[in-house]
């Protein structure tokens, strides 16, 4: 048996050198003072493979257009199998990368091993670098939802302010007039056309120069035996890489990674923000202002880039020991609190997030198309607690009541608001007691259990607090008297499906309070609302579908 | 260090290396299989769209009936046009064929003079009853799952017929 196996890997080295190159590979003479902190190079390889493999199964499900975009991610995130972890191990995947990219060089950088010879080696990892972020950048855009559509707007704005060659990189980015399908297409051939062989060249040439100059030794190196990569070494590098990935992993499973509303180009009131990673940038620019702003957003980006790339050849002094590179080490240090400080600051900045804004899509939103009596019911519906004794739909737990799911079958509303007064009249032995609600909120709660379908998901469940009290309070002022909602209502007062691209939510909470400053001549009436209901209505409000229907 | 010690621990990291990156393989390799294998998707209620009015049918006479229907595509849903050959039987059973050949897919028409339902291709015949009379079509027609209410037809998905239960 053996004897075979080795005939085999003789024949088969003979014929293509394979199993000989796997042995020379491994077989490498690393110094006596390899260790574990060497491991971030193979791991950052690694994820970045890792990136382009979870990137094509990505691909098997996506339509590289706008809007076409949304719905297939959409449809990866809520109907394939597995395509929510198979997003979560792309989306976290590219932080993972820019952190260990980021970690492999500053342990470079602290050891000094981007010393004589090994220069072109180190600027071959900063351009790398870079490579990185600007998948970060145009892989932003690809989702298509407001925070990819407003995220991209600043970035393609910052290129457009560079002096002189501003029109120009809007023109390379398709930008010249607003974000469309054009800039779209270049940001999708850059991530995955471009970007992906230029990584690999990259790679190939940067891992060439490390065995070509051998891994970087230590001055103590000189007097000890070599050792080699094959077991100890890649031992560490895989124990390395199973730790990210692991960590990867666990991301990509736990954290739920949001799909906002499609992109909206004439969502006045969103407030764009960059990925965690280009969030110092982003609080940097905030300290330069008018014409100092190119400081921020131009100069010291590419001062920045400029110094990394001289690195080695400003620092030509003679190899030391890790301890004794205290400059190295300071450098590092200042950097991290610099950059730490800055995104701390602007994490602190961030406005949080309207409950219009942050409703996650890539969730089921059928609630949204639901009519204004039919939400209010649903808030009815959580406020009595009818949850305690009815499931929406079969197979949760027992309870003492029936499941609604299908009631709508079996009933009319008339037969609801008899059984609501009196439960007993229309079910006799029923332990229903009465509903304690005025007969329009009955009628409310009538057309929200009339609105349930096994189909329809459990509708009481999924629907926001905030919109069900918000439709409850306009209900409550028979706002439907003037205004349609989903189809439903009059036609005095503006249509409210389609609201949010028309007005920003201040201004229609200063309306509320003040409508005649606004409108002048309005028949609107003036409702001053307390905070907390002035903000479920205007939240539910501006969630609406832009056209009702659809 | 002894020879023997050091060739305990050589052993050890091959061993280890070999088994970290078959877990790191398998967890890369089943969600993928996975994702690509198992069908997903929400369970979608079976759509029944009305088709016209079939009480005033004559018994035994196909008529061709054209209506909408939206399929689900991926992640679009699209409103398509589609075709059903019509016929109510002498025991007033209404059945709603699919406009293709079972063969390769031609549209058969119906041909009043044998009585039968013709399919231009390749000559394959079929009867009132859906069931091939002559012809290279391996099974009867397909039928759409249909029912009828207030006199009006509802036609749900396609389904095929296998020879043994045409009617």
């Amino acid at each position: 048996m053996k004897t075979a196996l080795r005939q085999f890997r003789d024949a088969l080295d003979d014929r293509t050198g394979i199993p000989s190159a796997i042995r020379h590979f491994l077989g490498e003479e690393i110094p006596a003072s390899s260790g574990w902190h060497q491991v971030f190079g193979s791991v950052a390889l690694f994820m970045i493979l890792v990136q382009f493999f979870t990137g094509i199964m990505l691909a098997f499900n996506y339509a590289p257009t706008p809007g076409q975009s949304y719905d297939s991610l959409r449809y990866i995130l809520t109907e394939v199998t597995g395509g929510r972890l198979m997003r979560g191990l792309h989306h976290w995947g590219a932080s993972m990368v820019i952190v260990i990219v980021v970690l492999h060089m500053v342990q470079v950088f602290i050891w000094g091993a981007y010393k004589k010879p090994r220069e072109a080696t180190w600027i071959a990892g900063v351009i790398l670098l870079l490579l990185t972020l600007a998948y970060g950048l145009t892989g932003y855009l690809l989702p298509w939802d407001n925070r990819a559509y407003w995220g991209t707007v600043v970035t393609t704005q910052i290129g457009a302010s560079v002096p002189g060659a501003g029109p120009w990189v809007s023109r390379l980015l398709g930008s010249a007039g607003e974000i469309g399908v054009v800039t779209f297409a270049r940001f999708y051939a850059l991530h995955v056309l471009l970007l992906p062989p230029l990584t690999m060249l990259l790679i190939v040439f940067h891992v060439y120069l490390v065995r070509r100059h051998g891994v970087a030794p230590a001055p103590e190196d000189a007097m000890l035996p070599k050792k080699k990569f094959f077991p100890q070494q890649v031992f560490r590098d895989t124990v390395a890489i199973f730790v990210a990935f692991a960590i990867l992993f666990t991301l990509a499973a736990v954290v739920r990674v949001p799909l906002e509303r499609m992109a909206d180009p004439t969502d006045t009131s969103y407030i764009p923000r960059p990925e965690w990673y280009f969030l110092f940038l982003f609080q940097m620019l905030k300290l330069f202002e008018g014409p100092l702003e190119l400081m921020g957003t131009v100069i010291f980006p590419t001062l920045a880039i400029l110094a990394m790339i001289a690195t080695p050849f400003i620092d030509r002094s003679k190899l030391v020991r890790v301890r004794q590179r205290t400059l190295a080490i300071g450098i590092v240090a200042l950097a991290g609190i610099g950059w730490g400080g800055l995104t701390l600051a602007a994490v602190r900045s961030t406005p949080p997030q309207t409950a219009a804004g942050s409703i996650d899509f890539s969730g089921p939103t059928q609630w949204m198309q639901l009519k204004p009596a039919e939400l209010a019911g649903v808030h009815y519906f959580k406020q009595e607690k009818c949850a305690n004794c009815h499931n929406v739909l079969r197979g949760g737990e027992a309870k003492a009541g029936p499941v609604l799911a299908d009631t709508a079958r079996r009933h009319d509303k008339e037969w609801m608001l008899k059984h609501f007064a009196d439960p007993q009249s229309t079910s006799p032995g029923s332990a229903m007691p009465p509903v304690q609600l005025t007969v329009a909120q009955q009628g409310d709660l009538a057309a929200a259990v009339s609105a349930l379908t096994p189909e329809s998901g459990d509708l009481m469940a999924i629907t926001p607090d905030f919109a069900s009290s918000g439709a409850a309070l306009y209900q409550k002022y028979n706002c439907g008297a003037c205004h349609l909602v989903n189809g439903v209502g009059g036609k005095i007062g503006p249509n409210l499906n389609g609201l949010a691209a028309r007005r920003t939510e201040a201004w229609t909470a200063e309306h509320f309070v003040n409508p005649q400053k606004l409108s002048p001549g309005t028949p609107m009436p003036v409702y001053p609302l307390a905070k907390k209901e002035m903000q479920d209505l205007i939240s539910w409000l501006f969630t609406l579908p832009e056209k009702s229907g659809t | 260090m002894t020879s023997d010690n050091s060739i305990n621990r050589r052993g050890f990291y091959a061993q280890a290396i070999f088994a970290l990156n078959a877990i790191l393989g398998a967890a890369l390799a089943v969600p993928t299989l996975v994702y690509l294998l198992v069908p997903g998707g929400r369970r979608r209620k079976e759509t029944f769209v009305d088709a016209g009015d079939v009480s005033q049918l004559t018994p035994g006479v196909p008529v061709e009936m054209s209506f909408q229907q939206s399929r689900v595509d991926g992640w679009r849903v699209l409103t398509e046009k589609r075709t059903a050959w019509v016929v109510k039987t002498p025991t007033n059973e209404v059945i709603a064929y699919g406009p293709q050949c079972t063969h390769l897919g031609c549209a058969y028409h119906w041909e009043e003079k044998p009585k039968q339902f013709i399919c231009p291709c390749h000559a394959s015949l079929f009867s009132l009853q859906g069931k091939v009379v002559a012809g290279p079509a391996p099974r009867p027609l397909d039928r759409y799952v249909a029912k009828i209410e207030n006199g009006r037809l509802f036609l749900g998905p396609l389904r095929q017929v296998s020879s043994g239960d045409a009617a």
